[in-house]
């Protein structure tokens, strides 16, 4: 077996966390923010690792 | 095979299939994003660069060279990140965190786990994107980890935690880029004589990483992070299993709801963790030789180690409010003193991993 394999398969544990993500909670492109965040005037409300919950 | 021109020419056009197709189904500011993360990706292991690997190399070999770069990276973001955050009237945060006994510990914990697998957050996606069977192990215990670290850590921060410090605008800049020189030096000085440059891939790799990391900021307004994205992905998974996570603070916050039932790709430190596993396969795959490794031969218990490791990766990396990526690199380059502390106990943790590391079997003894 080589890494062949190895990446193959954590290419497909992504596209079935993907898949399975779609299907549970499918994007709605109608509700999208700013292309870019610098200059939309709206405030920063990502989920951030150092971030205490809101 | 990939190695063709067909082949090649068939990742490159996966990678814009993709891009394009979150940018239109999610929107354009998703689609930059997963760009950016894939740009991490192609950096991180196309130039062989990262965060464990070079911490290893000054504890092992007194050479700094990657962590040099490191700095210097920091610095060119610090210059550009704390005037604009500054500047941007919210519109753009740093990675902002408050100094803790639990923050120390699980950076403590964090630069020993590290070790042991040789991978830190970003490293152990890069890992397991190209193939190495350590990181694909490490992963998924990784973000059980992160999303048990996230269910406990208003119970953790309890034990008691400074208010957040933060140098702001361009004062911060210079805390920044001094502290950033004497750390440099401090490295400098101890360095082996035959190690005392900066290889040209790191330079490069780290005027990338630097440009990624601003670009980051300016497009989602929050710096880079990837912790946080992982414990998201089990949280999902759990609450689709029925699992009931209101007995948690974190995760049953108004806010963390709301991401969980939210499209992953509309999550930007979800995004930034798939576009940096994919950029790491396409690199693996375009490499001549790149995905031909065979696995390595190592006993079980260095198996058992590396989904340990893993999960305490997960785990600690919350309690310390990131890795080293959302905690040192963002949260140095942002101005915040937990990014400081973080360095300095993560580094103490990584002396620690790396005399475990050979008692775990994941090397042969020296």
């Amino acid at each position: 077996m080589t890494r062949r394999t190895t990446a193959g398969v954590a290419m497909a544990m992504l596209i079935l966390l993907i898949a399975a993500d779609l299907t549970a909670s499918p994007p709605n492109p109608y509700r999208q923010p700013a292309i870019v965040a610098l200059g939309s005037g709206a405030a920063s409300a990502g989920g951030f690792c150092g971030a205490l919950p809101e | 095979m990939t190695h063709s021109i067909a082949g090649r020419s068939t990742l490159v056009a996966g990678a814009l299939v993709l891009i394009l197709s979150v940018a239109i189904f999610a929107g354009v500011r998703f689609g930059l994003l997963l760009m950016i993360g894939l740009g991490f990706g192609l950096v991180l292991e196309g130039l062989r660069f990262g965060f464990a690997g070079p911490w290893r190399a000054m504890i092992v070999r007194r050479d700094p060279s990657g962590m040099l770069a490191q700095l210097m990276a920091i610095g060119i973001v610090a210059t550009v990140a704390l005037p604009l955050i500054d500047a941007s009237g919210g519109e753009l945060v740093g990675a902002e965190a408050p100094v803790g006994w639990a923050m120390i510990g699980g950076a403590f914990v964090f630069g020993m786990a590290m070790q042991v697998v040789l991978g830190c957050g970003s490293g152990t996606l890069v890992n397991a994107g190209s193939g190495n069977p350590i990181g694909l192990l490490a992963l998924p215990f990784f973000a059980i980890g992160s999303f048990a670290g996230a269910y406990h850590l208003i119970d953790w921060t309890e034990l008691g935690a400074l208010p957040i410090i933060r140098f702001t605008g361009w004062s911060g800049v210079a805390i920044t880029l001094t502290a950033l020189l004497g750390v440099a030096v401090f490295f400098l000085r101890q360095a082996a004589p035959e190690h005392r440059s900066i290889p040209r891939r790191y330079l490069i790799a780290a005027v990338l990483i630097a440009v990624l990391a601003i670009a980051n900021l300016i497009v989602v307004g929050q710096p880079w992070g990837v912790v946080y994205g992982l414990g998201l992905w089990v949280a999902k998974g759990a609450t689709a299993s029925g699992m009931d996570l209101s007995g948690s603070a974190f995760w049953a916050a108004s806010g963390s709801v709301e991401r969980v039932q939210s499209s992953l790709l509309t999550d930007y430190t979800s995004l930034t963790n798939i576009g940096i596993m994919a950029g790491a396969f396409l690199v693996a795959s375009w490499r001549s030789g790149g995905l031909s490794q065979g696995m390595p031969t190592l006993p079980m218990r260095a198996w058992l180690a590396t989904i340990v490791a893993g999960f305490l990766l997960g785990y600690s990396s919350r309690l310390a409010f990131g890795c080293n990526v959302g905690a040192f690199f963002s949260g140095v380059s942002t101005g915040s003193l937990h990014g400081w502390v973080w360095f300095v106990a993560a580094f103490i943790g990584s002396i620690q991993g790396v005399k475990l590391r050979p008692l775990l079997g994941l090397e042969a003894r020296s």
